[in-house]
């Protein structure tokens, strides 16, 4: 009997889930750490040794220390879990977004994420054909991130539990010496930079959910942006901070900065770029593209004379190419974020609170 | 259609807005009140940034013309407490949820258990009608004339094919009567009417008229681009200045002077005028729309017998004053405190279109 589709017994832990295991996630992700299949993946990571400066505390003159407790290398941690509806959508999917969005979080701090761990929520009645769909597409995305599925886990929950399907990525990766990047470094007079178009991933997924169709259809921006990170750290090794705009979009991550480093942002409505498709759905819903998703775009905030440089360099990477400098930093006032408009009025973006409502009227 | 796009351009166009401010600061200074009615002109206001742009003398009042921010606290109170019902599904649009009413609110009741469900449209209240039969969907109606066709059309639908558990709760309201309420009111000086421009799509102009005409005010009904408030801004004070009182349409690709007769009939099918309570003005006559006779089988009114308690108001909350026009939202103590987006005290607050929340959200910038 051929089983097309999840069944409680896949999450018991017996042969039915090995079946899974091997036939859906080993054929995929498939690496010598996972094949082993040991309650938890062991990493050699000796290829990082050089990253473990000589200046390490306890190491004396001329003796290397690969320990991970010493100050170099940096270890980077994150998780996050992925319930989006629908499953697939315009430009992407479930899966993709669950290896970029961690892949991501981990660039943002600098690091470069090496490690996936992913767990599983599957909903009983899933099509096993809809599952495979989605881990082909985790293998692509982490191919393209340069990233290894070591570790994973399953659990199926009874028809209704989860919306078919829910994933939790937990990522690690290491920050080479001399790079620090954080929220909290921001400084007045440095020049705030977007990668790309805001508002594309919340619209399309939106548009898939509420089947709204456009002329010109909006895709989902989803990418792993570490390379591109690699690149802009290397022409400018003094970035301030990085951040993806994803929840809350734009604004709130403005406004995170500026709250995380006590100063201003002052940013130009003209320069922000925004697709067609989605300035018109955003007008039609009363939404704000400042406040829509992002999955592949990040914001990066750099010492003002490195701004030039910085940009042409993004340009010229994948990811990058729609680069402009969209504002500045400012003294103050402390912990707001300012936009002149297009019109050339002024007014503040606040971080979004609550949800954003469609309009009645 | 494609071209459609260009609106959006073209009346964003900073060139054509910096030359409707140059026009404007040349008009005689003579102090003036402009009261645009229309939350969402409130809002376009902000985000556009155009408060600035004004000369000093030209004062921009904001009016009653949010659906959610008018809606009375008794009426609040009754969705909330047939919701309770157990039977009942209340189908609402997501901006009630958080608008408190006496001692609760829509978005609790929903934590404590009640199937209150946020659609986008009355076609989405009929559906879940028609997929669950043993419940009784009750919709809230809310919404001024942009809304109600659509509303008056669900019943229509649900006549066709013989729906049996779909009720309207109508709270919906009209336009020109709280604007004569204002004017009559004397409370707040108003030089000019800034007109709601998708109300109008409906109504037309002609229904403004006795605003100009019997008591001399101005009034120009407006689109919600850049371009479309700085020239209606222009027009009324070219009036002004000329002495004149008309009724003009500055929104002219979507609003013609007969409005949408077919909607408006539509409307007034079902619906019929009624009193209606507006928070913050009071008992306006002629100001609501109700359940005609004909249609009585979907009025939630007469379908449940609901007692909803007494109705309290917030002490503090100066919600009324705002709604009228009387203080700007930073006058009231509450304002920002204790009264924020995410605890609102008064509905001014709560909607993505209300006075209180666009200065809290925009404003500042000053």
């Amino acid at each position: 009997m051929i089983i097309d589709r999840v069944l409680l017994a896949h999450g018991s832990g017996g042969r039915l889930s090995a079946e899974l295991i091997e036939t859906v996630f080993v054929a995929a992700f498939g690496n010598p750490a996972l094949d082993r299949m040991d309650d938890s993946a062991v990493l050699d990571l000796a290829a990082f040794a050089p990253w473990a400066s000589k200046g390490s505390p306890g190491a004396s003159q001329g003796e290397s220390d690969t320990s991970l407790i010493t100050p170099n290398p940096r270890l980077a941690i994150t998780t996050d879990s992925h319930v989006v509806k629908p499953l697939f959508f315009e430009g992407g999917d479930i899966g993709r977004l669950a290896v970029c969005g961690t892949v991501n979080d981990l660039a943002m701090a600098g690091a470069r994420p090496l490690y996936l761990a992913a767990g599983f929520i599957l909903e009983e009645g899933l099509p096993i054909a809809t599952l495979m769909q989605v881990v082909a597409s985790m293998k692509e995305a982490a191919a393209e991130a340069g990233v290894s599925v070591v570790a994973g886990d399953t659990k199926v929950v009874e028809r209704g539990g989860a919306d078919g399907l829910f994933i939790t990525t937990t990522g690690v990766g290491l920050v080479p010496p001399g790079v620090d990047v954080s929220g909290s470094n921001a400084r007045p007079g440095d020049a705030v930079l977007l990668s790309g178009s805001i508002g594309d991933h919340g619209i399309a997924v939106l548009s898939r959910r509420e089947g709204l169709e456009f002329r010109v259809p909006v895709a989902s921006d989803v990418a792993p942006l570490n390379h591109l990170v690699d690149t802009m750290l290397r022409v400018c090794p003094g970035i301030r901070a990085l951040r993806d705009p994803t929840r809350g979009g734009l604004a709130t991550t403005l406004n995170e900065i500026a709250t995380r480093s006590g100063v201003a942002i002052r940013i130009e409505e003209a320069l922000i770029p925004v697709h067609a498709t989605v300035q018109a759905a955003c007008e039609m819903l009363g939404y704000d593209p400042l406040y829509v998703a992002n999955e592949g775009k990040l914001v990066a905030v750099a010492p003002a004379e490195e701004a030039a440089r910085l940009l042409e360099a993004m340009r010229q990477t994948r990811y990058g190419e729609g680069a402009r400098q969209i504002g500045t930093v400012l003294s103050e006032p402390t912990g707001k974020v300012l936009m002149k408009t297009a019109i050339g009025g002024t007014r503040v973006v606040q971080t979004l609170m609550g949800e954003m409502l469609p309009r009645i009227c | 259609m494609f071209t459609n796009m260009k609106y959006l351009s073209e009346f964003r166009d900073s060139g054509l807005t910096a030359r409707l401010v140059e026009r404007i600061h040349r008009r005689p200074s003579i102090p003036v009140n402009l009261m645009e009615v229309c939350g969402t002109h409130t809002v376009a206001m902000f985000r556009h940034g155009i408060r600035q742009l004004l000369p000093r003398h030209v004062s921009m009042v904001s009016g009653p013309g949010c659906p959610v921010c008018v809606t009375a606290n008794r009426d609040v109170d009754w969705a909330i407490a047939v919701a309770r019902q157990p039977e009942v599904v209340l189908a609402t649009f997501g901006d009630m949820l958080k608008v408190p009413g006496s001692s609760s609110s829509l978005q609790q009741a929903r934590a404590e258990g009640c199937q209150v469900r946020v659609v986008y449209s009355t076609l989405d209240a009929l559906r879940i009608a028609q997929s669950h039969p043993k419940k009784k969907v009750v919709f809230f109606g809310i919404g001024f004339e942009t809304t109600a066709p659509t509303v008056a059309c669900s019943m229509l639908e649900a006549e066709q094919s013989d729906l049996r558990n779909y009720y309207v709760f109508s709270v919906h309201k009209v336009m020109p009567p709280p604007m004569r309420a204002l004017v009559e009111s004397g409370e707040v000086r108003i030089d000019g009417f800034l007109c709601p421009g998708h109300v109008s799509a409906i109504i037309g102009s002609e229904p403004y008229r006795f605003l100009a005409r019997d008591h001399g005010v101005p009034c120009v009904v407006s689109g919600f681009e850049p371009v479309d408030i700085l020239q209606s801004i222009d027009m009324l004070l070219a009036m002004r200045a000329e002495g004149k009182a008309e009724v003009e349409i500055q929104y002219r690709r979507v609003v013609r002077p007969e409005g949408n007769p077919l909607a408006v009939e539509q409307m007034y099918r079902v619906l019929e005028p009624c009193d209606a309570e507006w928070r913050g003005l009071g008992t306006i006559p002629g100001s609501g729309l109700q359940i005609r006779k004909e249609y009585a089988r979907f009025d939630a009114r007469l379908a449940f017998q609901i007692d909803p308690g007494p109705t309290r108001e917030h002490p503090g909350c100066r919600c009324g004053e705002v709604l009228r026009g009387v203080i700007a939202p930073p006058s009231c103590p509450l304002f920002g405190r204790i009264c924020t987006p995410e605890n609102p005290v008064g509905p001014c607050m709560v909607s993505g279109e209300g006075t209180c929340s666009s200065w809290y959200s925009f404003g500042g910038a000053e």
